[in-house]
Protein backbone atom coordinates (compact mmCIF):
# COMPACT_ATOMS: atom_id res chain seq x y z
CA UNK A 1 0.00 0.00 0.00
CA UNK A 2 1.02 3.56 -0.71
CA UNK A 3 2.30 5.23 2.45
CA UNK A 4 0.62 8.56 3.14
CA UNK A 5 3.21 9.67 5.68
CA UNK A 6 6.86 8.88 5.44
CA UNK A 7 9.11 9.81 8.32
CA UNK A 8 12.75 9.40 7.47
CA UNK A 9 15.71 9.68 9.83
CA UNK A 10 14.00 12.22 12.07
CA UNK A 11 16.04 13.29 15.07
CA UNK A 12 15.17 15.93 17.59
CA UNK A 13 17.38 17.49 20.20
CA UNK A 14 15.62 20.12 22.28
CA UNK A 15 17.31 23.38 23.21
CA UNK A 16 17.92 21.89 26.65
CA UNK A 17 20.25 19.41 24.95
CA UNK A 18 17.89 16.50 25.51
CA UNK A 19 17.59 14.16 22.56
CA UNK A 20 13.92 13.23 22.33
CA UNK A 21 14.04 11.37 19.00
CA UNK A 22 16.87 9.33 17.54
CA UNK A 23 16.76 8.75 13.78
CA UNK A 24 13.17 7.68 13.64
CA UNK A 25 11.87 6.00 10.50
CA UNK A 26 8.20 5.31 10.12
CA UNK A 27 5.81 4.93 7.26
CA UNK A 28 2.09 5.19 7.74
CA UNK A 29 -0.35 3.70 5.26
CA UNK A 30 -3.29 5.49 3.78
CA UNK A 31 -6.49 4.71 5.64
CA UNK A 32 -5.01 2.79 8.54
CA UNK A 33 -5.26 3.35 12.26
CA UNK A 34 -1.81 3.38 13.78
CA UNK A 35 -1.43 3.36 17.52
CA UNK A 36 1.77 4.69 19.04
CA UNK A 37 2.46 3.17 22.40
CA UNK A 38 5.21 4.16 24.74
CA UNK A 39 5.90 5.17 28.31
CA UNK A 40 5.90 8.80 29.48
CA UNK A 41 8.62 10.80 27.81
CA UNK A 42 9.17 8.27 25.03
CA UNK A 43 8.84 10.91 22.33
CA UNK A 44 5.33 10.30 20.99
CA UNK A 45 4.20 13.89 21.24
CA UNK A 46 7.49 15.13 19.86
CA UNK A 47 7.10 12.94 16.79
CA UNK A 48 3.53 14.07 16.19
CA UNK A 49 4.47 17.71 16.74
CA UNK A 50 7.19 17.47 14.12
CA UNK A 51 4.85 16.02 11.51
CA UNK A 52 2.25 18.71 12.27
CA UNK A 53 4.72 21.59 12.05
CA UNK A 54 4.76 22.57 15.71
CA UNK A 55 8.29 21.45 16.46
CA UNK A 56 11.22 21.81 14.10
CA UNK A 57 13.17 18.59 13.60
CA UNK A 58 16.92 18.73 14.19
CA UNK A 59 17.49 16.54 11.15
CA UNK A 60 15.65 14.25 8.81
CA UNK A 61 12.61 14.76 6.65
CA UNK A 62 8.93 13.97 6.53
CA UNK A 63 6.71 13.71 3.50
CA UNK A 64 2.94 13.64 3.53
CA UNK A 65 1.21 12.39 0.41
CA UNK A 66 4.55 12.76 -1.35
CA UNK A 67 5.02 16.39 -0.32
CA UNK A 68 7.69 17.73 1.99
CA UNK A 69 6.21 19.09 5.22
CA UNK A 70 8.39 22.20 5.16
CA UNK A 71 8.39 23.09 1.49
CA UNK A 72 4.73 22.29 0.79
CA UNK A 73 3.51 23.19 4.26
CA UNK A 74 0.29 24.69 2.99
CA UNK A 75 -0.89 21.63 1.08
CA UNK A 76 0.35 19.27 3.78
CA UNK A 77 -1.18 21.04 6.73
CA UNK A 78 -4.58 21.48 5.14
CA UNK A 79 -4.80 17.68 5.06
CA UNK A 80 -3.99 17.23 8.73
CA UNK A 81 -6.08 17.59 11.86
CA UNK A 82 -4.41 17.54 15.25
CA UNK A 83 -5.85 16.87 18.68
CA UNK A 84 -3.15 17.84 21.15
CA UNK A 85 -2.45 16.06 24.39
CA UNK A 86 -2.82 19.16 26.53
CA UNK A 87 -6.28 20.63 27.02
CA UNK A 88 -5.53 23.99 25.47
CA UNK A 89 -8.62 25.93 24.59
CA UNK A 90 -9.81 29.49 24.21
CA UNK A 91 -11.56 29.73 27.53
CA UNK A 92 -13.73 32.73 26.70
CA UNK A 93 -15.03 31.71 23.31
CA UNK A 94 -18.17 29.70 22.74
CA UNK A 95 -17.98 26.12 21.55
CA UNK A 96 -19.56 27.06 18.25
CA UNK A 97 -17.23 29.99 17.58
CA UNK A 98 -14.05 28.21 18.43
CA UNK A 99 -14.99 25.28 16.20
CA UNK A 100 -15.92 27.57 13.30
CA UNK A 101 -12.69 29.49 13.85
CA UNK A 102 -10.68 26.31 13.29
CA UNK A 103 -12.42 25.68 10.00
CA UNK A 104 -11.67 29.20 8.80
CA UNK A 105 -8.07 28.99 9.94
CA UNK A 106 -7.59 25.95 7.75
CA UNK A 107 -8.94 27.86 4.77
CA UNK A 108 -12.24 26.05 4.36
CA UNK A 109 -15.41 27.97 3.43
CA UNK A 110 -17.85 28.21 6.29
CA UNK A 111 -20.21 25.25 6.51
CA UNK A 112 -22.54 25.35 9.51
CA UNK A 113 -24.02 21.97 8.54
CA UNK A 114 -20.67 20.28 8.87
CA UNK A 115 -19.89 21.99 12.17
CA UNK A 116 -23.28 20.90 13.46
CA UNK A 117 -22.64 17.31 12.43
CA UNK A 118 -19.24 17.25 14.10
CA UNK A 119 -20.61 18.73 17.33
CA UNK A 120 -23.51 16.30 17.34
CA UNK A 121 -21.25 13.31 16.72
CA UNK A 122 -19.17 14.31 19.71
CA UNK A 123 -22.20 14.93 21.93
CA UNK A 124 -21.41 18.63 22.18
CA UNK A 125 -24.38 20.03 20.31
CA UNK A 126 -26.30 21.04 23.41
CA UNK A 127 -23.20 22.91 24.58
CA UNK A 128 -22.67 24.88 21.41
CA UNK A 129 -23.44 28.27 22.93
CA UNK A 130 -21.54 27.64 26.13
CA UNK A 131 -18.25 29.29 26.90
CA UNK A 132 -15.41 26.79 26.66
CA UNK A 133 -14.34 27.36 30.25
CA UNK A 134 -17.74 26.11 31.40
CA UNK A 135 -17.05 22.68 29.93
CA UNK A 136 -15.75 19.72 31.89
CA UNK A 137 -12.36 18.22 31.10
CA UNK A 138 -13.79 15.39 29.02
CA UNK A 139 -15.96 17.84 27.09
CA UNK A 140 -12.93 20.00 26.37
CA UNK A 141 -11.15 16.95 25.04
CA UNK A 142 -14.07 16.30 22.72
CA UNK A 143 -14.11 19.95 21.72
CA UNK A 144 -10.48 19.65 20.65
CA UNK A 145 -11.48 16.70 18.51
CA UNK A 146 -14.36 18.72 17.05
CA UNK A 147 -11.95 21.53 16.20
CA UNK A 148 -9.65 19.10 14.44
CA UNK A 149 -12.53 17.56 12.49
CA UNK A 150 -14.08 20.91 11.61
CA UNK A 151 -11.85 21.26 8.56
CA UNK A 152 -12.37 17.75 7.24
CA UNK A 153 -8.81 16.45 7.49
CA UNK A 154 -7.62 13.40 5.55
CA UNK A 155 -5.20 12.54 8.32
CA UNK A 156 -6.04 12.83 11.98
CA UNK A 157 -3.55 12.84 14.84
CA UNK A 158 -5.01 12.03 18.23
CA UNK A 159 -2.55 12.55 21.06
CA UNK A 160 -4.12 10.62 23.92
CA UNK A 161 -7.67 11.31 22.81
CA UNK A 162 -9.40 9.36 25.54
CA UNK A 163 -7.46 10.61 28.55
CA UNK A 164 -10.09 11.85 30.98
CA UNK A 165 -13.05 10.69 28.91
CA UNK A 166 -15.52 8.43 30.67
CA UNK A 167 -15.96 4.81 29.65
CA UNK A 168 -19.20 5.20 27.74
CA UNK A 169 -18.04 8.20 25.75
CA UNK A 170 -14.75 6.48 25.15
CA UNK A 171 -16.61 3.69 23.40
CA UNK A 172 -18.49 6.29 21.35
CA UNK A 173 -15.22 7.92 20.47
CA UNK A 174 -13.73 4.65 19.30
CA UNK A 175 -16.80 4.17 17.18
CA UNK A 176 -16.38 7.64 15.66
CA UNK A 177 -12.74 6.89 14.91
CA UNK A 178 -13.73 3.69 13.14
CA UNK A 179 -16.27 5.61 11.10
CA UNK A 180 -13.61 8.10 10.18
CA UNK A 181 -11.38 5.33 9.00
CA UNK A 182 -14.24 3.87 7.02
CA UNK A 183 -14.54 7.21 5.24
CA UNK A 184 -10.86 6.97 4.29
CA UNK A 185 -9.26 9.07 7.02
CA UNK A 186 -5.86 7.92 8.25
CA UNK A 187 -5.70 7.99 12.03
CA UNK A 188 -2.60 8.10 14.20
CA UNK A 189 -3.25 7.90 17.90
CA UNK A 190 -1.09 7.72 20.96
CA UNK A 191 -2.32 6.10 24.09
CA UNK A 192 -1.29 4.67 27.38
CA UNK A 193 -4.27 2.35 27.41
CA UNK A 194 -3.13 -0.85 25.81
CA UNK A 195 -6.71 -2.03 25.50
CA UNK A 196 -7.33 0.99 23.35
CA UNK A 197 -4.55 0.08 20.95
CA UNK A 198 -5.70 -3.52 21.00
CA UNK A 199 -9.26 -2.46 20.31
CA UNK A 200 -8.66 0.17 17.67
CA UNK A 201 -5.41 -0.16 15.83
CA UNK A 202 -4.55 -1.86 12.57
CA UNK A 203 -0.90 -1.46 13.35
CA UNK A 204 0.96 -0.75 16.51
CA UNK A 205 4.19 1.14 16.91
CA UNK A 206 6.09 0.99 20.15
CA UNK A 207 8.39 3.87 20.92
CA UNK A 208 10.78 4.12 23.82
CA UNK A 209 13.64 6.49 24.61
CA UNK A 210 13.15 8.26 21.30
CA UNK A 211 13.45 5.13 19.21
CA UNK A 212 10.85 3.08 17.42
CA UNK A 213 11.24 -0.30 18.99
CA UNK A 214 8.78 -2.03 16.73
CA UNK A 215 6.01 -1.44 14.22
CA UNK A 216 3.84 -4.38 13.40
CA UNK A 217 0.35 -5.29 12.34
CA UNK A 218 -1.61 -5.80 15.51
CA UNK A 219 -2.82 -9.31 14.74
CA UNK A 220 0.67 -10.39 13.68
CA UNK A 221 2.16 -8.87 16.76
CA UNK A 222 -0.27 -10.71 18.96
CA UNK A 223 0.42 -13.90 17.10
CA UNK A 224 4.16 -13.54 16.95
CA UNK A 225 4.66 -12.61 20.53
CA UNK A 226 1.47 -14.10 21.87
CA UNK A 227 2.47 -16.98 24.07
CA UNK A 228 0.07 -19.06 26.04
CA UNK A 229 0.68 -20.60 29.40
CA UNK A 230 -0.88 -23.69 30.86
CA UNK A 231 -0.90 -23.67 34.64
CA UNK A 232 -1.42 -27.00 36.38
CA UNK A 233 -2.39 -26.98 40.05
CA UNK A 234 -0.72 -30.04 41.57
CA UNK A 235 -2.12 -32.32 44.22
CA UNK A 236 1.19 -32.44 46.08
CA UNK A 237 4.24 -30.21 45.99
CA UNK A 238 7.30 -31.23 43.97
CA UNK A 239 10.90 -30.79 45.00
CA UNK A 240 12.11 -30.69 41.45
CA UNK A 241 10.78 -31.24 37.98
CA UNK A 242 10.80 -35.01 37.33
CA UNK A 243 13.35 -36.05 34.74
CA UNK A 244 10.62 -37.57 32.59
CA UNK A 245 9.23 -34.07 32.04
CA UNK A 246 12.54 -32.31 31.35
CA UNK A 247 11.92 -31.98 27.60
CA UNK A 248 8.92 -29.64 28.11
CA UNK A 249 10.83 -26.73 29.65
CA UNK A 250 8.47 -26.52 32.61
CA UNK A 251 8.66 -24.08 35.47
CA UNK A 252 7.68 -24.68 39.04
CA UNK A 253 5.18 -22.12 40.23
CA UNK A 254 3.76 -20.94 43.54
CA UNK A 255 4.93 -23.02 46.53
CA UNK A 256 6.22 -25.69 44.14
CA UNK A 257 2.58 -26.56 43.85
CA UNK A 258 2.16 -25.45 40.26
CA UNK A 259 3.64 -26.56 36.99
CA UNK A 260 3.74 -23.91 34.28
CA UNK A 261 4.01 -24.90 30.67
CA UNK A 262 4.62 -22.20 28.07
CA UNK A 263 3.71 -22.95 24.48
CA UNK A 264 3.37 -21.18 21.24
CA UNK A 265 -0.13 -20.80 19.87
CA UNK A 266 1.26 -20.58 16.32
CA UNK A 267 2.98 -23.96 16.50
CA UNK A 268 1.34 -26.85 14.74
CA UNK A 269 1.40 -29.01 17.80
CA UNK A 270 1.21 -27.43 21.20
CA UNK A 271 2.54 -30.51 22.96
CA UNK A 272 -0.18 -30.47 25.57
CA UNK A 273 -1.33 -34.02 24.95
CA UNK A 274 2.18 -35.44 25.23
CA UNK A 275 2.81 -33.38 28.36
CA UNK A 276 -0.28 -34.73 30.05
CA UNK A 277 0.54 -38.32 29.20
CA UNK A 278 4.15 -37.85 30.31
CA UNK A 279 2.85 -36.51 33.62
CA UNK A 280 0.67 -39.54 34.01
CA UNK A 281 3.68 -41.76 33.41
CA UNK A 282 5.75 -39.81 35.95
CA UNK A 283 2.94 -40.09 38.50
CA UNK A 284 2.35 -36.37 38.82
CA UNK A 285 -1.34 -35.66 39.30
CA UNK A 286 -3.13 -32.33 39.21
CA UNK A 287 -6.39 -30.96 40.54
CA UNK A 288 -6.98 -27.99 38.28
CA UNK A 289 -5.70 -26.33 35.16
CA UNK A 290 -5.84 -22.90 33.64
CA UNK A 291 -4.53 -21.22 30.51
CA UNK A 292 -3.54 -17.58 30.10
CA UNK A 293 -2.58 -15.68 26.97
CA UNK A 294 -0.12 -12.81 27.17
CA UNK A 295 -1.96 -9.60 26.37
CA UNK A 296 -0.56 -6.73 24.40
CA UNK A 297 0.23 -5.23 27.74
CA UNK A 298 2.63 -8.04 28.60
CA UNK A 299 4.18 -7.76 25.17
CA UNK A 300 4.56 -4.05 25.61
CA UNK A 301 6.07 -4.31 29.06
CA UNK A 302 8.51 -6.93 27.79
CA UNK A 303 9.54 -4.74 24.88
CA UNK A 304 10.02 -1.66 26.93
CA UNK A 305 12.05 -3.59 29.48
CA UNK A 306 14.18 -5.12 26.76
CA UNK A 307 14.99 -1.75 25.23
CA UNK A 308 15.90 -0.18 28.52
CA UNK B 1 -3.15 33.38 0.06
CA UNK B 2 -5.38 31.89 2.75
CA UNK B 3 -7.78 34.83 3.06
CA UNK B 4 -10.19 32.79 5.13
CA UNK B 5 -7.55 32.26 7.76
CA UNK B 6 -6.72 35.97 7.86
CA UNK B 7 -10.39 36.73 8.27
CA UNK B 8 -10.82 34.04 10.94
CA UNK B 9 -7.95 35.44 12.99
CA UNK B 10 -9.10 39.02 12.48
CA UNK B 11 -12.63 38.25 13.57
CA UNK B 12 -11.46 36.24 16.52
CA UNK B 13 -9.28 39.11 17.73
CA UNK B 14 -11.98 41.69 17.17
CA UNK B 15 -14.52 39.63 19.12
CA UNK B 16 -12.04 39.61 21.98
CA UNK B 17 -12.14 43.42 21.87
CA UNK B 18 -15.91 43.46 22.08
CA UNK B 19 -15.82 41.20 25.09
CA UNK B 20 -13.42 43.58 26.77
CA UNK B 21 -15.05 46.73 25.47
CA UNK B 22 -14.54 48.42 28.82
CA UNK B 23 -10.77 48.09 28.69
CA UNK B 24 -10.47 48.54 24.96
CA UNK B 25 -12.38 51.77 24.48
CA UNK B 26 -13.84 53.18 27.63
CA UNK B 27 -10.72 53.38 29.76
CA UNK B 28 -8.53 55.17 27.18
CA UNK B 29 -11.35 57.64 26.56
CA UNK B 30 -11.62 58.24 30.27
CA UNK B 31 -7.91 58.76 30.74
CA UNK B 32 -7.74 61.08 27.73
CA UNK B 33 -10.55 63.16 29.18
CA UNK B 34 -8.59 63.40 32.39
CA UNK B 35 -5.55 64.63 30.48
CA UNK B 36 -7.70 67.31 28.92
CA UNK B 37 -9.14 68.40 32.22
CA UNK B 38 -5.71 68.57 33.86
CA UNK B 39 -3.38 69.67 31.08
CA UNK B 40 -5.74 71.26 28.63
CA UNK B 41 -8.04 73.18 30.90
CA UNK B 42 -6.49 73.54 34.35
CA UNK B 43 -2.84 74.04 33.38
CA UNK B 44 -3.34 74.94 29.74
CA UNK B 45 -5.36 78.04 30.56
CA UNK B 46 -2.17 79.53 32.05
CA UNK B 47 0.01 78.61 29.10
CA UNK B 48 0.13 81.02 26.18
CA UNK B 49 -0.53 79.88 22.64
CA UNK B 50 2.14 77.79 20.95
CA UNK B 51 2.85 79.02 17.43
CA UNK B 52 -0.65 80.41 17.22
CA UNK B 53 -2.41 77.31 18.56
CA UNK B 54 -4.08 77.19 21.97
CA UNK B 55 -2.42 74.77 24.37
CA UNK B 56 -5.58 72.69 24.68
CA UNK B 57 -5.68 72.12 20.93
CA UNK B 58 -1.90 71.75 20.70
CA UNK B 59 -1.85 68.64 22.88
CA UNK B 60 -4.67 66.85 20.98
CA UNK B 61 -2.43 65.19 18.34
CA UNK B 62 0.06 64.24 21.05
CA UNK B 63 -2.63 62.70 23.23
CA UNK B 64 -4.02 60.70 20.35
CA UNK B 65 -0.52 59.47 19.56
CA UNK B 66 0.06 58.56 23.19
CA UNK B 67 -3.03 56.34 23.24
CA UNK B 68 -2.41 55.04 19.75
CA UNK B 69 1.12 53.92 20.59
CA UNK B 70 0.42 52.36 23.95
CA UNK B 71 -2.79 50.66 22.83
CA UNK B 72 -1.33 49.34 19.57
CA UNK B 73 1.58 47.81 21.44
CA UNK B 74 -0.64 46.48 24.21
CA UNK B 75 -3.25 44.98 21.87
CA UNK B 76 -0.87 43.38 19.44
CA UNK B 77 1.54 42.04 22.04
CA UNK B 78 -1.24 40.52 24.12
CA UNK B 79 -2.96 39.15 21.03
CA UNK B 80 -0.05 36.92 20.08
CA UNK B 81 1.37 36.39 23.56
CA UNK B 82 -1.80 34.94 25.00
CA UNK B 83 -2.06 31.93 22.65
CA UNK B 84 1.61 31.26 23.30
CA UNK B 85 0.93 31.39 27.01
CA UNK B 86 -2.24 29.30 26.96
CA UNK B 87 -0.93 26.83 24.40
CA UNK B 88 -3.62 27.43 21.78
CA UNK B 89 -0.81 28.56 19.48
CA UNK B 90 -0.54 24.89 18.47
CA UNK B 91 -3.46 25.40 16.16
CA UNK B 92 -1.91 28.39 14.44
CA UNK B 93 1.37 26.55 13.99
CA UNK B 94 -0.30 23.48 12.54
CA UNK B 95 -2.57 25.47 10.22
CA UNK B 96 -1.86 26.10 6.54
CA UNK B 97 -1.10 29.77 7.11
CA UNK B 98 1.96 31.77 6.17
CA UNK B 99 3.64 34.18 8.58
CA UNK B 100 2.31 37.03 6.47
CA UNK B 101 -1.26 35.82 6.98
CA UNK B 102 -0.76 35.48 10.72
CA UNK B 103 0.63 39.00 10.86
CA UNK B 104 -2.18 40.39 8.72
CA UNK B 105 -4.77 38.84 11.01
CA UNK B 106 -3.26 39.82 14.35
CA UNK B 107 -1.71 43.14 13.41
CA UNK B 108 -4.71 44.07 11.29
CA UNK B 109 -7.02 43.53 14.23
CA UNK B 110 -4.77 45.36 16.70
CA UNK B 111 -4.36 48.28 14.32
CA UNK B 112 -8.10 48.44 13.63
CA UNK B 113 -8.78 48.69 17.32
CA UNK B 114 -6.28 51.50 17.82
CA UNK B 115 -7.54 53.40 14.79
CA UNK B 116 -11.05 53.16 16.15
CA UNK B 117 -9.71 54.32 19.47
CA UNK B 118 -7.89 57.26 17.86
CA UNK B 119 -11.11 58.36 16.20
CA UNK B 120 -13.01 58.06 19.47
CA UNK B 121 -10.40 60.15 21.27
CA UNK B 122 -10.50 62.73 18.51
CA UNK B 123 -14.26 62.95 18.93
CA UNK B 124 -13.83 63.25 22.70
CA UNK B 125 -11.29 66.02 22.21
CA UNK B 126 -13.70 67.91 20.00
CA UNK B 127 -15.88 68.33 23.11
CA UNK B 128 -13.12 70.15 24.94
CA UNK B 129 -11.42 72.24 22.30
CA UNK B 130 -12.17 73.85 19.00
CA UNK B 131 -10.43 71.58 16.47
CA UNK B 132 -9.50 72.39 12.95
CA UNK B 133 -7.80 69.74 10.84
CA UNK B 134 -5.77 71.27 8.02
CA UNK B 135 -4.96 68.04 6.17
CA UNK B 136 -7.57 65.37 7.00
CA UNK B 137 -6.27 62.81 4.54
CA UNK B 138 -2.72 63.13 5.78
CA UNK B 139 -4.03 63.01 9.33
CA UNK B 140 -5.84 59.71 8.64
CA UNK B 141 -2.79 58.34 6.85
CA UNK B 142 -0.62 59.12 9.86
CA UNK B 143 -3.15 57.54 12.15
CA UNK B 144 -3.22 54.33 10.10
CA UNK B 145 0.52 54.21 9.51
CA UNK B 146 1.29 54.69 13.18
CA UNK B 147 -1.31 52.16 14.31
CA UNK B 148 0.06 49.55 11.91
CA UNK B 149 3.69 50.26 12.73
CA UNK B 150 3.27 50.07 16.47
CA UNK B 151 1.01 47.06 16.24
CA UNK B 152 3.87 45.37 14.38
CA UNK B 153 6.19 46.48 17.14
CA UNK B 154 3.76 45.11 19.73
CA UNK B 155 3.61 41.85 17.82
CA UNK B 156 7.38 41.54 18.12
CA UNK B 157 7.14 42.12 21.85
CA UNK B 158 4.39 39.51 22.11
CA UNK B 159 6.62 37.00 20.36
CA UNK B 160 9.65 37.91 22.40
CA UNK B 161 8.07 38.07 25.86
CA UNK B 162 8.37 34.96 27.98
CA UNK B 163 6.26 36.16 30.85
CA UNK B 164 3.59 38.71 31.59
CA UNK B 165 6.16 40.99 33.23
CA UNK B 166 8.16 41.23 30.03
CA UNK B 167 4.97 42.05 28.20
CA UNK B 168 4.59 45.13 30.42
CA UNK B 169 8.24 46.11 30.52
CA UNK B 170 8.65 47.56 27.04
CA UNK B 171 5.48 49.66 27.07
CA UNK B 172 6.32 50.90 30.55
CA UNK B 173 10.04 51.46 30.18
CA UNK B 174 10.27 52.42 26.54
CA UNK B 175 7.04 53.53 24.94
CA UNK B 176 5.67 55.72 27.71
CA UNK B 177 8.90 57.68 28.37
CA UNK B 178 9.59 58.10 24.67
CA UNK B 179 6.08 59.39 24.15
CA UNK B 180 6.21 61.82 27.05
CA UNK B 181 9.61 63.06 25.92
CA UNK B 182 8.51 63.05 22.28
CA UNK B 183 6.76 66.40 22.29
CA UNK B 184 3.33 65.15 23.28
CA UNK B 185 2.71 68.01 25.67
CA UNK B 186 5.21 70.55 24.33
CA UNK B 187 7.06 71.61 21.24
CA UNK B 188 10.65 70.40 21.34
CA UNK B 189 11.59 73.87 20.15
CA UNK B 190 10.87 74.91 23.75
CA UNK B 191 13.78 72.76 24.92
CA UNK B 192 17.41 73.87 25.35
CA UNK B 193 19.54 73.24 22.27
CA UNK B 194 21.18 70.12 23.69
CA UNK B 195 17.90 68.37 24.49
CA UNK B 196 16.53 69.32 21.10
CA UNK B 197 19.41 67.39 19.54
CA UNK B 198 18.83 64.43 21.84
CA UNK B 199 15.14 64.48 20.96
CA UNK B 200 15.95 63.90 17.33
CA UNK B 201 16.95 60.36 18.30
CA UNK B 202 13.47 59.74 19.65
CA UNK B 203 11.32 58.19 16.93
CA UNK B 204 8.13 59.36 18.62
CA UNK B 205 9.13 62.97 17.94
CA UNK B 206 8.73 62.33 14.23
CA UNK B 207 5.33 60.74 14.69
CA UNK B 208 3.90 63.43 16.92
CA UNK B 209 5.40 66.22 14.86
CA UNK B 210 4.09 64.88 11.57
CA UNK B 211 0.70 64.15 13.06
CA UNK B 212 0.50 67.61 14.55
CA UNK B 213 1.43 69.16 11.24
CA UNK B 214 -1.57 67.48 9.62
CA UNK B 215 -3.75 69.33 12.14
CA UNK B 216 -2.15 72.77 12.49
CA UNK B 217 0.65 72.96 9.93
CA UNK B 218 3.16 73.46 12.72
CA UNK B 219 5.90 70.91 13.26
CA UNK B 220 9.21 70.24 14.98
CA UNK B 221 10.65 68.38 12.01
CA UNK B 222 9.76 68.43 8.36
CA UNK B 223 6.68 66.38 7.61
CA UNK B 224 8.37 64.34 4.85
CA UNK B 225 11.08 63.38 7.32
CA UNK B 226 8.31 62.28 9.69
CA UNK B 227 6.74 60.04 7.09
CA UNK B 228 10.08 58.59 6.01
CA UNK B 229 11.06 57.83 9.61
CA UNK B 230 7.75 56.10 10.36
CA UNK B 231 7.90 54.00 7.20
CA UNK B 232 11.51 53.06 7.98
CA UNK B 233 10.51 51.90 11.46
CA UNK B 234 7.64 49.89 9.99
CA UNK B 235 9.96 48.14 7.54
CA UNK B 236 12.38 47.38 10.34
CA UNK B 237 9.58 45.77 12.36
CA UNK B 238 8.52 43.72 9.35
CA UNK B 239 12.08 42.52 8.85
CA UNK B 240 12.37 41.44 12.48
CA UNK B 241 9.05 39.59 12.33
CA UNK B 242 9.93 37.74 9.16
CA UNK B 243 13.22 36.70 10.75
CA UNK B 244 11.35 35.50 13.84
CA UNK B 245 9.02 33.36 11.77
CA UNK B 246 11.77 32.03 9.58
CA UNK B 247 13.73 30.77 12.57
CA UNK B 248 10.66 29.81 14.60
CA UNK B 249 12.00 32.09 17.33
CA UNK B 250 10.02 31.58 20.55
CA UNK B 251 7.30 29.93 18.48
CA UNK B 252 8.68 26.48 17.85
CA UNK B 253 11.00 24.25 19.77
N1 LIG C 1 10.16 21.76 24.91
C1 LIG C 1 10.94 20.81 25.41
N2 LIG C 1 12.18 21.10 25.85
C2 LIG C 1 12.98 20.14 26.34
N3 LIG C 1 12.64 18.85 26.45
C3 LIG C 1 11.43 18.50 26.03
C4 LIG C 1 10.51 19.45 25.49
N4 LIG C 1 9.37 18.80 25.16
C5 LIG C 1 9.57 17.51 25.48
N5 LIG C 1 10.80 17.33 26.01
C6 LIG C 1 11.37 16.04 26.45
O1 LIG C 1 11.36 15.15 25.37
C7 LIG C 1 11.00 13.86 25.80
C8 LIG C 1 9.85 13.33 24.98
O2 LIG C 1 8.69 14.09 25.28
P1 LIG C 1 7.30 13.79 24.61
O3 LIG C 1 6.35 14.83 25.06
O4 LIG C 1 7.49 13.62 23.16
O5 LIG C 1 6.93 12.39 25.28
P2 LIG C 1 5.62 11.52 25.16
O6 LIG C 1 6.02 10.21 24.60
O7 LIG C 1 4.57 12.26 24.44
O8 LIG C 1 5.24 11.34 26.68
P3 LIG C 1 3.79 11.26 27.40
O9 LIG C 1 3.34 9.86 27.29
O10 LIG C 1 4.10 11.63 28.80
O11 LIG C 1 2.91 12.23 26.72
C9 LIG C 1 10.70 13.96 27.30
O12 LIG C 1 11.81 13.49 28.01
C10 LIG C 1 10.52 15.42 27.53
O13 LIG C 1 10.98 15.78 28.81
MG1 LIG D 1 2.81 13.02 24.91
Amino acid sequence: MQPIINVSEISKTYASGFQALKSVNLSIDKGEILALLGPNGAGKTTLISIICGIVNPSSGSVTVDGMDIARDYRAVRSMIGLVPQELTTDAFETVWNTTSFSRGLFGKPSNPKHIEKVLRDLSLWDKKDRKVRELSGGMKRRLLIAKALSHEPRILFLDEPTAGVDVELRKDMWQSVRELRASGVTVILTTHYIEEAEEMADRIGVINHGEIVLVERKDELMRKLGKKQLVLQLNSALDAIPSGLAQFGLELGADRNQLIYTYDTRAERTGITSLLSAMGAAGVSFSDLDTTQSSLEDIFVDLVKASR
Amino acid sequence: MNYRAVWAIYRFEMSRAWRTLMQSIVSPVLSTSLYFVVFGTAIGSRIPQIEGVSYGAFIVPGLIMLSLLTQSVANASFGIYFPRFSGTIYELLSAPVSPLEVVLGYVGAAASKSILLGVVILATAAFFVDLHIAHPILMISFLVLTAVTFSLFGFIIGLWADGFERLQVIPLLVITPLTFLGGTFYSIKMLPEFWQTVSHFNPVVYLVSGFRWSFFEISDVDVTVSIAATVAFMLACLAVISWMFKTGYRLKN
